[in-house]
């Protein structure tokens, strides 16, 4: 019997997944982390981008905006500011949005709107990007 | 017959008044329900981040966050939560009077007090009480979202941090359940330590900061401080829902026992008016 780690997601919509895992791939502040049981203390930011959660022969495609992973050794907390299920990112509004945000970059309205659209444009783009991964490893159509 | 239609009339305005009343109880009643399954759903993240926090409070960090830092209070801020719209029994008032009475006490002590409102009713009464407000945030509507309130909650923690207030204390309403909802004080900064210990490796350990502790704690605390605002704001929009429901009941039945009251008043007089009627008659005939 291997080891395993408890992992959570949770966002303030609601807990999007709750389990266990042999391993936790995250898109950590500084890159990808790579999780597995017994791993040291971290704290660390999150940004947009997805996060697998590999049990046995099963992985599941999370996609986070941004927020905080904690690990302790035995459980993995993702505290994300909003999270989705892979599966369940609607491409065509993720592809309006950063049509969107591409526009209001464009235009430079203002400093604060131009930040909005900065950080609305990663998060699409990597909404996209996850979905393209999905779609090359033929999990999703 | 005056009396009688005066009677009449009264019973129709009642009436009136009770269709009013029962209409806002099955709004509220619906809006409760959502209401409620809002407030559930934020329930997970704000456990676990409060989880988080306690595991940050047990490790030995190099760096010590001014949000765990308690200081000697020579100001305090509050920050209140209420609703927009009354009819909804005492759960404003019962609010309000903390903040009053908090305000005496620490007025009295020679501390000053900074007071940020969000709803309506919370802004209105302190500005007619010449209360300074910080910041105010009203027509939240049903739905409220993070970034509604991200602007109070920033003007709080901007203080705290700059040194203006040296605690930040939320007052607001806790769903116990519909029939009662508490009006309750809670300490929001500095981070109370959590009493109970839990998991946790070994005796002496610290976490590895990515990139560094001191922004990801910034980012982490700054989180925590909105999910329990967010967290009380949805509380409370349940609260008023649940009172105002409870609150139109109560009118609705009273309305229907005023109704039957009248009613009763209505057929004596009209049976009075009847029998002098006849009596009228029958002595006129008498006379004849």
């Amino acid at each position: 019997m291997g080891m395993t780690i408890d992992v959570r997601v949770v966002s303030a919509e609601g807990s999007i997944y709750e389990g266990t895992a042999d391993m936790v791939i995250a898109p950590g502040q500084m890159g990808e982390l790579g999780i597995l049981p017994r791993h040291a203390p971290l704290l660390t930011g999150l940004r947009p981008g997805e996060l697998r959660i590999k049990h046995g022969a099963e992985t599941e495609y999370l996609f986070v905006n941004g927020g905080i992973l904690e690990i302790q050794p035995d459980v993995v907390t993702v505290l994300a500011d909003s999270a989705e299920r892979a599966t369940d990112i609607d491409e065509a509004k993720a592809k309006a949005a950063k049509e969107a945000a591409e526009v209001r970059i464009a235009n430079q309205a203002d400093e604060l709107d131009y930040a909005a659209a900065q950080a609305e444009l990663l998060e699409q783009v990597a909404r996209l990007r996850t979905l393209q991964r999905l779609r090359e490893q033929g999990i999703l159509r | 017959m005056a009396k009688a239609k005066e009677i009449n009339a009264q019973i129709k305005s009642v009436k009136n008044t009770r269709k009013i009343t029962k209409a806002m109880e099955m709004v509220a009643a619906s809006k409760m329900r959502r209401a409620q399954e809002r407030m559930a759903a934020s329930r997970p993240y704000a456990d676990k981040i409060r989880e988080v926090l306690a595991h940050v409070a047990q490790a030995h960090p190099e760096y010590q966050h001014p949000f765990l830092a308690e200081r000697p209070r020579k100001r305090v801020g509050f920050l209140l939560v209420s609703s927009d719209r009354g009819l909804c029994g005492a759960l404003n008032v019962n609010v309000l009077r903390i903040v009053v009475q908090q305000m005496h006490d620490l007025q009295s002590q020679g501390i000053e007090v900074q007071v940020a409102a969000v709803g309506n009713k919370g802004v209105g009464f302190l500005r007619r009480h010449g209360a300074q407000l910080s910041a105010e945030l009203t027509g939240i509507g049903d739905r409220p979202g993070l970034a509604d309130m991200v602007g109070p909650i920033r003007v709080m923690t901007d203080a705290y941090r700059n040194g203006e207030i040296d605690a930040l204390y939320l007052i607001s309403s806790r769903f116990i359940n519909t029939m009662l909802q508490r009006a309750t004080l809670e300490q929001v900064l500095p981070v109370k330590k959590p009493e109970e210990k839990t998991v946790v490796a070994g005796e002496r350990w610290d976490y590895i900061y990515e990139p560094e502790a001191r922004p990801v704690l910034d980012h982490l605390l700054q989180r925590y401080v909105e999910s329990v605002i967010y967290q009380a704001v949805v509380e409370h929009l349940a609260c008023e829902q649940s009172a105002r429901m409870v609150a139109m009941k109560n009118a609705s039945d009273n309305a229907k026992r005023l109704v039957g009251e009248l009613q009763l008043a209505y057929n004596k007089a009209r049976q009075a008016a009847i029998t002098q009627e006849i009596a009228e008659i029958s002595a006129g005939a008498a006379a004849v």
